[in-house]
């Protein structure tokens, strides 16, 4: 805890509810930082990301960011969350879909839709920007959240087990583009996922989710190679 | 702009305003068909009085008096043309009608004395019939028959409703017993006359309940001596179909004027060509040929209007038990 | 924040305004009807024999329509023949088949003079009796069992093949495999199916006008007819809505411990092609040509007889085709604007929707349209004459009938995109005119194109309201053909009925179509 200074969000003595299920966290994540949500399914990891993103309420304790309360709005907190899943709109072109990051009204001047496809080109779609989500790949539909994220340069991104359907070869691929969206926005992240090597991959850092509780992010090489009980007994014994 | 007056048209469409007056008349259904009186009546009347007659059908003769309770005084009508006998007493009940002086030479059996309704004409209820046909002398053979019935429904029908009384003159309190046993020979209860005599002439049922009358309908105006009515020898129950004028009438003076023309020779000339019914009014040039004669009167059976009124809701009872068996 | 609060005020005013509106229009008319005939009027003998003659009907029809529809959609879900996504596309026709068009082709049939008795008579046997407890059964039964069909075929439709695969490879016979796979899913499929038909045949009124026979059998909603229009009894007419509504909510309280069938059509052609299916083609195929044959019969009786006589047609069927337009339109507008605006108050509260659309329909399946109109009646009569009215009472009255169907395929499909996409909305900071219009609405297209031509067909064929409010002036197209039955000019009511099937099958295609045209799933 040497660059305190450098803490972005804090959460403090934080408790979510959602029905008989509770989740505490007292933790901050410092800025730039890649952190991985990880721990068994059910325990609460998808309600940590909705009380950081602000669907949920906390019950006890407070968000911070950057010392200050965050909105209680989550379209005005500063983030970008990306979902497992329903992130486009079926009816709407890649680049609409992509458009709503910068206007949710969809109204664009000459200038941002400059911009929209020159996201677009960054994650390599540049062709495909009046196609439906259904004419797309998964990889592809996977891009044009990215390519959102990009677009709304918020300093905070959130990402729940987005590419879980992907097989390995385009998971990587798009932890490659997020890894390119990293570097060009400076952003920090925090990523939900199941997948041990993805964590260890995309992370520095990684946040155990157990027991109805989220404890603090530590290293990820050495949490690994030392887990608690709780870790250890959700990887198993398979290093 | 164009669907927007379509729409204002079709809302208002009745208010279209004429100069020359308006008579509104409701009558029950077959009395206006293309067959019926109304077209003849219309046109004779119209020539006389410079006005428009119009006749508006509200279903069969017992469902006018209901229309006639339901709109009270509002309704636009001024005239109910088509009640009889047996619902006179329940429509001087909601005090909506206004008394009349019309004199006239009657021909109705036992002659008229009311002064809030005017007759146009009668006939006997009877069951008519293919010639040739097995035929019955009365109710009891008639339920002991396997013969197929069309009757109307009595709250619906004055013709339904003079078959009740047919029944409750001619047996009293054996009645219920005829409902009984009639109730396997009716195919249908229709809500009006004219639905009954066309299921009738469609083979739907061998008898229909309507008059004696009915069969010169077919003989006159179709050459066609195929139809006959039994002749029961209980007797044959009457009805006389009256019309009267509405207390909340805003033409007063047109509707004694067509009360008047209702009872003159030009309107009692059309009746027995286009409703077959006898003239409440024998006019100058008589009967066509083909009618039936009139029948004695011990065989002619008709209850007072008061004597119908107090029968009629334990006969109704009486026949809607028997029948919902 | 602020504009959150005013978005969830102004949600809970006009949900809250158009459910204040339905239980007016069901209770308060109601009331008002009580309220003119001095209280309620006392039941008599007849009475009790049509509350149970209804109650018997209902079971009957329903019990026919369920058994029958059982063998009929197991044939249709695992035999593949030419015609069979015809036929099952034709199985959805009855539903919004005008009733007196069915019972006139029915009669056509069935009836004393019709072709079913002409064969009879041709091998000595009498004529058939249609009038009665056997055409009621069967003009219900004649559109129910296709509903029943599609609700059944959508249960065995919903069968994962994987099953049927376990079992056969697991050795067993076809008995084992009914009581392992097919029970429980009929279990599941059939109370449904049974109180939605049943409470269809409660309020049944058309069909007992026409082929009931008089007192023996009369329906609930025929005596309440009968007691406005014949005698002006209103305390007579109260009660037995009363006891209409009584026996209804009793059944709707088992309909809540049985959850009433989804209505929609996905996944119905779906062709599970079993290995043994072949072992019962033979009966299979008799099952559904008896269906079929049943079905179409009638419809073909109409067009047989009404086809040639179009162009005899006075010009009066001009003007009712158009006024029935106009009542199909209005009422269409008024009930997919109230359903839109109560299936999007309630998306995202945290009531049980599912509960409120579940009462709702049970409601608006108990409520006598006709007990309806007479309220309606009574309380404009003050003001203006009803039979001016006509047009617009008729088109609310069917708007609210109809609400129970529309409700139950809009309210899942806006909670659908609640469920999926409010959180991305929220996170994206949009506002709600855009998610309305470019969000929902784009995405409901399909719903409420099935929706509003679903309405307009029912509401262009309905007979029930304007039957009693009909000023002799007044002609639709159901009006035109039941006055033409009732003068017994069948060629012309036939006429006049191919032009209604036309007309209600048309707009209900060309709104389904439009909705489906620019969908995007």
């Amino acid at each position: 805890m040497t660059k305190e200074d450098e803490d972005i969000l804090y959460l403090e003595n934080v408790c979510f509810t959602q029905g008989k299920f509770s989740l505490t966290a007292n933790f901050s994540v410092s800025k730039g930082a890649r952190v991985a949500i990880i721990g068994p399914s059910g325990e609460g990891k998808s309600t940590l990301l909705l009380g950081i993103s602000g669907f949920l309420q906390p019950t006890a304790g407070e968000v911070l960011w950057n010392g200050k309360p965050m909105s209680h709005h989550p379209g005005q907190r500063p983030l970008s969350i990306l979902f497992q899943e329903h992130n486009l709109f079926p009816h709407l072109s890649a680049a609409d879909n992509v458009a709503l990051g910068l206007n949710p009204s969809m109204r664009l001047s000459e200038e941002q839709i400059l911009l929209v496809s020159k996201v677009l080109d960054q994650v390599g779609l540049s062709e495909k920007a009046e196609a439906y989500p259904r004419d797309l790949s998964g990889g592809q539909r996977g891009r044009v959240g990215l390519a959102r994220i990009l677009l709304r340069k918020r300093p905070l991104i959130l990402l729940d087990e987005p590419f879980s359907a992907l097989g390995p070869a385009l998971k990587d691929e798009m932890l490659e583009v997020l890894d390119k969206i990293l570097k060009l926005t400076g952003a920090t992240a925090l990523m939900v996922t199941h997948d041990t090597n993805d964590a260890v991959n995309f992370a520095d850092e990684a946040i155990l989710v157990a027991d109805g509780h989220a404890h603090k992010p530590q290293e990820i090489k050495s949490l690994f190679s030392n887990p608690p009980p709780a870790l250890q007994k959700y990887i198993g014994t398979r290093r | 702009m164009k669907s927007l007056s379509l729409f204002a048209g079709l809302f208002l469409a009745s208010a279209a305003v004429a100069d020359t007056p308006v008579l509104t008349v409701y009558t029950y259904d077959s009395f206006i068909s293309d067959w019926g009186p109304g077209p003849s009546v219309e046109a004779a009347f119209e020539a006389q009085c410079s006005c428009d007659l119009q006749m508006i059908g509200a279903g069969d003769g017992a469902e006018l008096l209901s229309r006639v309770k339901l709109e009270g005084a509002r309704s636009e009508a001024d005239i109910i043309l088509g009640l009889d006998t047996n619902l006179m007493a329940d429509a001087m009940k909601t005090e909506l009608f206004e008394p009349v002086s019309i004199v006239a030479d009657y021909a109705v059996p036992n002659g008229w004395d009311n002064k809030f309704f005017t007759p146009f004409d009668w006939g006997y209820f009877a069951f008519v019939q293919n010639v040739g046909l097995e035929t019955v002398s009365n109710f009891r053979e008639l339920a002991d028959s396997d013969l197929k019935i069309v009757i109307q429904d009595p709250r619906s029908s004055t013709p339904g409703l003079g078959l009740l009384m047919w029944v409750k003159a001619a047996y009293g309190a054996d009645a219920k017993k005829i409902w009984n046993d009639l109730n396997d020979n009716i195919v249908t209860v229709t809500a009006g006359w004219s639905e009954a005599y066309g299921m009738f002439l469609e083979g739907e049922a061998d008898m229909v309940l309507s008059y004696t009358t009915s069969p010169a309908y077919h003989i006159i105006a179709e050459q066609d001596n195929s139809k006959t009515f039994a002749t029961f020898d209980e007797g044959h129950y009457m009805q006389v179909e009256v019309a009267g004028k509405l207390r909340s009438t805003d033409q007063p003076i047109l509707a004694d004027q067509f009360l008047k023309f209702m009872v003159s020779d030009v309107f009692q000339e059309i009746i027995p060509t286009t409703n077959w019914m006898f003239p409440a009014v024998t006019p100058t040039g008589g009967l066509p040929d083909g009618f039936p004669k009139a029948l004695s009167a011990k065989k002619s059976l008709i209850f007072s209007p008061s004597d119908a009124a107090l029968l009629r809701k334990d006969a109704l009872l009486e026949w809607q038990a028997a029948l919902s068996q | 924040m602020a504009g959150s609060v005013i978005a969830i005020s102004l949600r809970v005013i006009f949900g809250g305004a158009v459910i204040t509106a339905l239980l007016t229009f069901s209770f308060g008319t109601a009331a008002m009807v009580a309220f003119k005939g001095d209280g309620f009027g006392t039941l008599v003998l007849a009475d009790f024999s049509a509350i149970r003659f209804t109650i018997w009907q209902a079971l009957v029809s329903a019990i026919l329509s369920v058994c029958l529809a059982i063998p009929v959609s197991r044939a249709l879900w695992r035999q593949n023949f030419f015609g069979r996504r015809a036929l099952i596309t034709l199985l959805g026709a009855p539903f919004i088949l005008p009733v007196l068009v069915g019972v006139l082709g029915l009669l056509a049939v069935f009836g004393r003079s019709g072709w079913i008795s002409e064969l009879l008579l041709f091998f000595g046997v009498g004529r058939l009796s249609i009038y009665g407890a056997f055409g009621v059964v069967l003009a219900h039964v004649f559109f129910n069992l296709p509903l029943a069909t599609r609700l059944l075929l959508q249960g065995w439709s919903a069968v994962p093949g994987e099953r049927f695969r376990i079992a056969d490879s697991l050795g067993s016979n076809s008995w084992a495999r009914f009581l392992l796979i097919e029970a429980p899913m009929l279990r599941g499929v059939i109370p449904g199916a049974f109180v939605l038909i049943f409470l269809l045949c409660l309020t049944s009124f058309t069909v007992a006008l026409a082929v009931g026979g008089g007192p023996k059998g009369t329906t609930i909603e025929l005596a309440i007819y009968q007691a406005f229009r014949f005698e002006f009894d209103l305390g007579k007419a109260a009660s037995l809505a009363t006891v209409q509504f009584g026996i209804c909510v009793t059944v709707a309280f088992l309909a809540c411990v049985v959850p009433l069938p989804k209505l929609g059509g996905i996944g119905l052609d779906r062709l599970v092609q079993q290995f043994d299916a072949w072992k019962y083609r033979k009966l299979d195929l008799i099952w559904i040509s008896g269906a079929a044959v049943f079905l179409i019969l009638p419809l073909a009786a109409i067009l047989f007889r009404g086809l040639g006589n179009i162009l005899t047609l006075p010009g009066q069927v001009l003007t009712a085709s158009i006024t029935s337009l106009l009542i199909a339109l209005i009422s269409t507008a008024v009930c997919i604007c109230l359903a839109l605006v109560l299936s999007l108050s309630l998306a995202c509260s945290r009531l049980n929707t599912q509960k409120i659309a579940e009462g709702i329909s049970v409601l608006g399946l108990s409520t006598s349209p006709l007990v309806v109109g007479t309220g309606l009646f009574l309380m404009i009569f003050p003001f203006v004459h009803p039979a001016s009215l006509a047009i617009p009472v008729t088109a609310f009255v069917n708007a609210m009938m109809a609400m129970p169907f529309v409700l139950r395929v809009l309210m899942p499909a806006v909670r659908e995109i609640y469920n999926d996409y409010l959180h991305l909305r929220l996170s994206l900071n949009m506002g709600w005119g855009v998610w309305l219009m470019r969000i929902v609405f784009p995405r409901l297209r399909r719903p409420i194109g099935f929706s509003v031509g679903l309405v307009a067909a029912l509401s262009m064929g309905d007979f029930g309201v304007i039957a009693l409010f009909s000023d002799p002036e007044l002609q639709t197209l159901p009006l035109m053909l039941y006055r033409l039955m009732g003068a017994y000019r069948m060629d012309q009511a036939a006429a006049v009925a191919v032009v209604l099937v036309v007309q209600s099958l048309f707009l209900f295609w060309i709104f389904d179509q439009g909705g489906r045209r620019h969908s995007v799933s």
